[in-house]
């Protein structure tokens, strides 16, 4: 490690290098309410504006404000920036900006940061009149000196006093002058994100923000030697940026949605602050629900009144649910549930991504009940795949569960702006009165589809129920009918995989050593390693699984292809050689036993919960390792 | 040229001269036991249909699980069977996104005051514009015999056998004591026009209107409410001139009792004191705010729609 004190001789007369670099992280870290991620998301906005990929993810801790200088409650944000679209967050930060070393610890303890990771670190503690925060930072610095980190030491507090009184609201945007000297980025443009981030503040806020945003600059300007740049792309049409949540928010009203309901539940609670802010000026509701369970009654009852409407929530959210699934399954209501995964089980990590609701979501209810489980791989899809939802919810009279994720949730990046068509909504609900002799389980007996009948429609008087029952919605147990009923909700799954499409393959699609398969928020990461193992002239290709209820078409040809396939997933697999682990008790992936059931092929799975999102790096070295003949 | 018919609109459909009876409304012979309370409760439902000429196709009963929520499958109307505990969530879903049907929710005493007990709470709060019938049978009718939250305290069932050991819930009380409650009335099945003079005051109510009714459940209840059927002065009617007033009940009915129902203390007192069964409306306030009103928004068109996300897109753009 080597530690430079601001303003010291090695960098007086100073000798610039400047890299240019295809693909760079970059994070700031905080006690929480320090504004980190303020300060990257107007970072991370003007890269994106500049024309770089750019992905960016919040490093929130568990608690709203936990103690501060704890390296347990490091707050902040990951900013990655590539030459190209950048798909996830990488494998390691290069460069960081901590306000305080505790927090800086807390990424050390994680391991991410590189090796050679270049840290701006706020040196006000170095130097504090209690001793004992003298102490944590001679100790930190003890434990920091065992890598080669290059650390520069910042007065960061010092230098925003000469602004504004209390530094602690202040340090962010002196953060942002540094970056924005170190990447060479447009100052005006920042100035002009700064303006609109804080719109809605009082003007003093915005000028304050921009003479400190100006004094991080000189700063970095007068003291620092080392700048990067990242290329910028040429742009191919109008982007929008956001996260998945967002996107999420804005594709529900784009599917037209009419009802959202919901109980708070992290990490999926973003999409209804964002529903809360702009859904009522479309004349959509959001009804915060007292529970789980009653959100699930409240969007099947508007659902079964002739309303388009979805719930949204998280693992255990889901669990409370199960049962109003199964009765919107049995009775043919038309129901879109978007579940946010987290870790799990039980309360698990909330902030956290995992991707454990798979068998949940796709056999957790009570009974047989056939739906639909379909999941976003980017953030883009996270809008598109609500039309999809809901269209596929009606179109089959049944419930569709859309799987996305705390790291879709959290992560920002920008996508092709969607043109947005006035088709994607539905029509009023349909009040035409009802033929004569017309039931209202009319299935058809090739396809199991029927037309539903709305309250308002004359001479459709029935009773809908969640006993088993007939055409007629009678109830009726005998063995004809419930054979039927159940074959009828069944065979309408089949007619829906029938028109899907096998996926697509990133790679060869001829065929090769490994194919790995992945679905959900894991596709970039996977994608990315997948490219980086070719490069090594490794035979694996991968491909994404956006259907995984019914799975998509030609599966087991496409797995033909390949001597080894393998799943790779944020959930708990057993390892292979662990203590008592054999072949008979092994527990695979989630995905992995879905497609070993579906396909009897001997698929593996490399699957891990970390309590963060795969790095392309760790996957790669999983690829390594299972590569048919390798040493796993 | 105007549509003839545009229901799709939902625009009211003036030629319709319909002339409902209340057979119109009857559906399937109801299977609950003979003498089970359950059939006075519908006949009187079918009634307040007709007096009031309700649509068929516009009014919409949903019920959980139990011997009472198969309630909707013998009426002639639209109908939701759902599962147990969850009929408000389900009706307030019906009733927020289409404020003209007409909703009824039809709940047991297990269904309502057990499973239910939050949805039941926080619709009392919601205050959305239905009819609310709690069939208080004092027992688990369906499941055969288990102790219900109003179960009297001692009575034998097969999960408690040896008597059961907490005092019964008093669901008036717990409405009473509910934030925005606005309507709360008790009635009893076997005093049909009591019963009928209630439903009638709760269906008029532009609110949540609660109504226990008390119910007999022959079957596995068979002494529970015998005394009081057969000794009218064990029950005490609330009478004023804006309560509940029964035509015809007078001369069976003697105890009564003046209660104003804009006096809720006075209500929360009277729902308390459990020394006699009161029947009649406990409280009645229709200036609470209705949920369906104040989340009531305008309607955009799709087109409308799309120009206001593309603004919204424009916040995001790079
Ligand atoms: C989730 C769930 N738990 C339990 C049951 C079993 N169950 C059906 S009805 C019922 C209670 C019925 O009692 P009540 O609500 O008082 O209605 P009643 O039959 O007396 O009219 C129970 C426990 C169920 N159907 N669903
Ligand atoms: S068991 Fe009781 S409540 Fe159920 S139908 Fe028979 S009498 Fe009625
Ligand atoms: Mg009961």
């Amino acid at each position: 490690m080597k530690l430079e004190t601001a303003g010291a001789s090695a960098l007086a007369e100073k000798e610039m290098s400047v890299h240019t670099v295809s693909d760079i992280s970059v994070e700031v870290v905080s006690d929480s309410g320090e504004g980190a991620q303020k300060c990257g998301t107007i970072f991370g906005s003007v890269s994106a504006k500049m024309g770089n990929g750019v992905w960016t993810v919040e490093i929130i801790p568990a608690e709203v404000e936990p103690p501060p200088r704890n390296p347990a409650g490091a707050s902040g944000i990951r900013i990655r920036l590539g030459d190209k679209e950048v798909t996830n967050w990488g494998d390691e930060t290069n460069v960081i900006v901590a306000f305080n070393e505790q927090a800086l610890l807390g990424r050390h303890d994680l391991n991410a940061l590189a090796d050679d990771a270049v840290i701006l670190l706020e040196n006000m503690w170095a130097t504090h009149p209690d001793p004992a925060v003298r102490k944590e930072w001679e100790d930190a610095m003890e434990r920091l000196s065992h890598r080669s980190y290059r650390i520069i030491e910042v007065p960061m507090e010092e230098q925003c006093l000469t602004v504004v009184d209390n530094a602690r609201k202040g340090k962010n945007m002196f953060a942002l002058g540094l970056l924005t000297w170190l990447f060479d980025r447009d100052l005006e443009r920042t100035k002009e994100q700064i303006a609109f981030a804080f719109r809605t503040k009082k003007p003093i806020i915005t000028e304050n923000n921009i003479k400190l945003l100006e004094l991080g600059y000189s700063w970095a300007e007068e003291n620092l030697d080392v700048r990067y740049v990242v290329p910028g792309m040429e742009a191919a049409g109008p982007m929008v940026v956001m996260n998945g949540n967002e996107a999420i928010a804005l594709g529900a009203v784009a599917a037209g949605l009419d009802l959202a309901a919901m109980y708070p539940i992290t990490p999926a609670t973003s999409v209804s602050h964002k529903l809360g802010e702009i859904f009522e000026k479309y004349g959509g509701v959001l009804h915060q629900a007292e529970d789980e369970i009653a959100a699930a009654g409240v969007a099947i009852g508007a659902s079964y009144a002739g309303k388009c409407t979805f719930t949204i929530t998280s693992g255990p959210g889901m669990a409370l649910k199960t049962e109003f699934l199964g009765l919107a399954v049995m009775t043919e209501i038309p129901l879109v549930l978007v579940n946010v995964q987290r870790g799990g089980p039980s309360t698990g990590l909330p902030t956290k991504v995992e991707q454990s609701d798979l068998l949940a979501a796709t056999y957790g209810q009570p009974g047989d009940a056939p739906h639909v489980v379909m999941a976003p791989a980017t953030i883009g899809e996270c809008f598109d795949i609500m039309t999809t939802a809901r269209r596929i919810a009606e179109a089959l009279r049944t419930v569709v569960i859309v799987l996305s994720d705390a790291n879709l949730a959290t992560g920002v990046a920008p996508f092709p702006r969607p043109e947005l068509s006035p088709e994607w909504q539905a029509g009023p609900p349909d009040q035409r009165p009802i033929p004569a002799g017309a039931k209202p389980y009319d299935w058809d007996p090739e396809t199991g589809l029927s037309r539903r009948f709305i309250p308002g429609q004359a001479g459709g008087e029935h009773t809908l129920t969640g006993l088993a029952h007939d055409e007629r919605s009678k109830v009726a147990y005998d063995s004809d009918t419930v054979q039927r009923s159940m074959t009828m909700r069944s065979r309408k799954l089949a007619v829906f995989q029938s028109t899907l499409l096998p996926p697509e393959i990133n790679g060869d699609p001829e065929g090769g050593d490994l194919l790995i398969v992945g679905w959900g928020s894991t596709k970039g990461a996977i994608e990315e390693a997948v490219g980086r193992a070719r490069k090594e002239g490794l035979s694996v290709s991968s491909t994404h699984l956006t259907f995984l209820s019914p799975l998509q078409p030609g599966l087991k040809e496409i797995f033909g292809r390949f001597e080894k396939v393998m799943t790779v997933e944020i959930n708990y697999s057993d390892i292979v050689g662990d203590p008592y682990i054999t072949p008979e008790n092994r527990r695979y992936g989630q995905l992995a036993m879905m497609l070993r059931a579906q396909t009897l092929v001997d698929v593996d799975c490399w699957t891990r919960v970390l309590g963060e999102p795969l790095r392309p790096g760790k996957i790669l070295q999983a690829i390594r390792q299972h590569m048919p003949g390798g040493e796993a | 040229m105007i549509m003839p018919s545009c229901s799709l609109l939902h625009l009211a459909d003036e030629d319709d001269d319909r002339v409902f009876e209340m057979g119109d409304y009857e559906g399937p012979i109801a299977r609950w036991c003979s003498g089970c309370g359950d059939h006075s409760v519908l006949t009187a439902a079918q009634r307040l249909m007709a007096d009031k000429q309700l649509k068929p196709e516009t009014t919409v009963f949903v019920s959980g699980i139990g011997c009472s929520s198969r309630f909707p499958h013998y009426m002639n109307t639209y109908g939701f069977h759902g599962i147990h505990g969850r009929a408000l969530p389900v009706a307030t879903g019906v009733k927020l996104s289409r404020p003209e049907l007409d909703v009824f929710a039809v709940m047991g005493d297990g269904d309502c005051v057990s499973i239910g007990a939050g949805h039941w709470i926080h619709a009392t709060r919601y205050n959305l514009d239905m009819v609310a019938l709690l069939l208080d049978n004092n027992i688990y009718g369906l499941t055969k015999k288990q102790t219900s939250p109003t179960t009297p305290r001692g009575y034998k069932s097969n999960t408690q056998p040896r008597g059961s050991y907490l005092l019964p819930m008093n669901p008036l009380e717990a409405t009473l004591g509910v934030t925005n409650a606005s309507f709360v009335a008790q009635t009893a099945e076997w005093i049909p026009a009591h019963l009928f003079a209630t439903l009638k005051a709760a269906y008029e109510h532009r609110g949540f209107a609660f109504v226990r009714v008390l119910q007999r459940c022959p079957h596995f209840m068979p002494d529970l409410f015998t005394d009081a059927v057969k000794t009218p002065d064990m029950i005490e009617i609330l009478d004023h001139p804006e309560g509940i007033r029964a035509a015809g009940i007078e001369k069976i009915y003697k105890n009564t009792t003046r209660h104003d129902p804009a006096d809720l203390n006075r209500a929360r007192e009277l729902a308390e004191d459990m020394s006699a069964i009161r029947l009649g409306l406990f409280f009645r306030d229709e200036s609470r705010p209705r949920y369906e009103e104040t989340r009531a928004l305008q309607k955009r068109t799709a087109r409308e729609k799309m120009d206001l996300l593309n603004e919204d897109f424009d916040r995001y753009a790079v």
